[in-house]
């Protein structure tokens, strides 16, 4: 009899710990929803309305905000966010490609001072860019090449970290006896990186497309440091202007809209692919 | 690893593919050279020299030695020596969000790959809580300041309930304004560290686990002497990537005070104050700031790389890389 009431107790405590700690996992999810769903509620409000305070239930003017929003003469959204696009989508392809194929010729081939090279690139990879910005900045100076897109995008062909998640993955997916094989075939060696390993290694290259792309929509500090003319500045800045501007004159509505877009994209993305994006935040290194 | 060509006929001699490991790693190197090194020797050489604008009067560049560094350390008339407090700033703001996102993101791992416990819908609940991760830091930091503020839905709806009155200002008391940094900080990255430290755990071979259940040991005990030990490497490896992280805290107390560092330049970090003199054109200063910051992160660096040779094969998880990487 001991033995039951033992395992009735167990199957108590074993209930019990379940519903705290389902307790603690929809408490923090709320608290991650929170303050985005009363971004998404409030872009909904007038000015009007939204003076009146709290409230959780969304009311009629979203187009209205987006119209202004979208056709406000100060912060042209619309040119912020294809300017944050055209950066965006050409750092992830530059990253990802270039990274790959550096990943690929130190995987595949025997070089003088190849250890040497990785080890490099594994000893800078920490290193952030704020504390090379001066002399970047100086230098885009000196080549005019400030409010150009060039020093945003260019830069990324040598992404370290990118290069580290690619060389890992190469080395659990890419078998050396497959390059082999395409050089019996004839083929090329920057064929084959390009028709072959490109498309076995296509998870990592997705992976870390969607994080530069991210990455770059997301980057205040150096494009803050670079762009000056309206019609050059990245999304960041523009929401880091609207938070110095003279806050009492502004539609409240119009605000939240800002801020919407602002992370719409990425947001739009994460739902699409959340399923793979969270895969990808260990998976090159799991698989080894 | 030396690729050979089968030698049929004694006139060929063995094909080497060195040439191309070279042409293929050569675009990631000029780029680095010339975007990152470069610009990292210049910065250097900067901060030993004056170079500045006073007025509409431009002084220097002029050769100075150390002296950016002094004034650096030295106290201001009001007897503070500002770039300590900035690290002090720095420090207290990341601590705050650290503690809690690793508290945090143990539990929920161990959570995740309990077995007995066998949570549901754990896709759903890593889907939520990694959602901020991708969050424009900017972004996110103003609309915080904007339910925040003085005319806010939050200061409307603690009126309302009668827990502050309607003198209080989110954004002029220090306990507020460093609180709502290290939550923000906190709801960024703990579900990171969630996933990452989930993958350390479900890399720990599972008999382990269960061995220790059969000789009697509870789960704290089991948490103690088998996980924690086991998954240590990881955990380091995160809390330093976090810890470098933290560094460069920027984006969040900068939207969210206008880069004043409000209140009483409590919530300011070194990168706002590097971002200063960059903004000002003060290159020596600024130049002066980097080096210490490029010092504090190299060796964090440091420790990190030792973690990566070391046993680089292991699980390791690409953690806050999406900070600093990309220009």
């Amino acid at each position: 009899m001991k033995s039951i009431s033992d395992n009735t107790r167990g199957r108590i405590k074993l209930t019990v710990l379940r519903i705290i700690v389902y307790a603690i996992l929809i408490f923090l999810c709320l608290l991650c929803l929170f303050f985005f769903y009363l971004m998404v509620i409030n872009a909904t409000r007038s000015n009007a309305q939204l003076a009146t305070g709290f409230t959780l239930l969304p009311k009629e003017n979203f187009f209205k905000n987006l119209v202004n929003a979208w056709n406000d003469s100060s912060i042209n959204i619309p040119r912020g966010m294809l300017n944050s696009l055209i950066i965006a989508l050409s750092s992830a392809v530059l990253t990802t490609y270039f990274s790959a194929l550096t990943a690929y010729g130190i995987h595949a081939y025997d070089f003088k001072g190849k250890r040497m090279v990785f080890t490099f690139i594994i000893a800078v990879m920490m290193i952030p860019a704020q504390v090379s910005a001066l002399g970047f900045v100086q230098m885009m100076n000196k080549f005019h090449l400030t409010n150009s897109y060039i020093p945003l995008i260019i830069p990324s062909v040598a992404a370290p970290v990118v290069f580290f998640y690619m060389k890992q993955y190469m080395e659990s997916v890419l078998p050396l006896d497959v390059i082999d094989a395409a050089r019996v075939d004839g083929s090329g060696e920057f064929r084959t990186f390009n028709t072959i390993v490109l498309p076995m290694i296509k998870p990592a290259i997705a992976v870390q497309m969607i994080f530069s792309f991210v990455s770059s929509w997301n980057n205040y500090f150096v494009p803050a440091l670079l762009l000056d003319k309206a019609e050059m500045k990245t999304v960041p800045i523009m929401i880091a202007q609207l938070r110095s501007a003279d806050y009492s004159k502004f539609d409240m509505g119009k605000v939240y809209m800002f801020i919407l877009l602002a992370i719409l994209p990425v947001l739009v993305t994460y739902i699409l692919l959340s399923k793979s994006i969270i895969k990808g935040v260990t998976a090159g290194s799991v698989k080894g | 690893m030396k690729k050979q060509k089968p030698q049929t006929l004694g006139t060929h001699k063995s094909v080497s593919y060195a040439k191309w490991g070279y042409i293929f790693i050569i675009p990631f190197f000029v780029v680095y050279l010339v975007f990152t090194l470069a610009p990292q020797f210049l910065t250097i050489y900067n901060s030993f020299f004056e170079n500045y604008r006073s007025g509409l009067k431009q002084i220097g560049p002029n050769f100075v030695g150390l002296e950016n560094y002094k004034a650096l350390f030295s106290a201001d008339p009001s007897g503070t020596v500002r770039i300590l407090k900035y690290a002090a700033n720095t420090l207290i703001l990341w601590v705050a969000g650290a503690v809690p996102q690793f508290v945090i993101a143990l539990l929920l791992a161990i959570f995740f790959t309990s077995y007995r416990l066998n949570i549901k819908g754990q896709g759903f609940f890593k889907t939520v809580i990694y959602m901020p991760n991708l969050i424009m830091a900017a972004a996110f930091s103003m609309l915080f300041y904007t339910l925040f503020s003085r005319v806010g839905p939050i200061q409307a709806l603690l009126e309302q309930w009668g827990v502050i009155d309607a003198s209080f200002d989110f954004f002029s008391n220090r306990i507020t304004v460093r609180s709502m940094i290290a939550t923000m900080n906190f709801l960024m990255w703990f579900g990171n560290t969630t996933i990452v430290l989930m993958a350390g755990i479900m890399g720990i071979d599972q008999a382990l686990f269960e061995s220790a259940t059969l000789d009697g040991a509870n789960s704290v005990q089991v948490f103690f002497r088998v996980t924690m030990p086991l998954l240590m490497p990881i955990f380091v490896y995160c809390l330093i990537t976090a810890m470098i992280g933290g560094i460069q805290m920027f984006d969040v107390p900068q939207v969210l005070t206008n880069g004043k560092g409000a209140p009483n330049e409590m919530s300011r970090t070194l990168v706002m104050y590097l971002n200063g003199y960059l903004t000002n054109k003060n290159y020596g200063m600024a130049g002066a700031i980097s080096v210490i910051i490029f010092i504090i992160t190299g060796i964090l660096s440091a420790i990190v790389y030792k973690m990566l040779t070391k046993q680089y094969k292991e699980p390791q998880a690409q953690h806050r890389q999406r900070k600093g990487k990309v220009l």
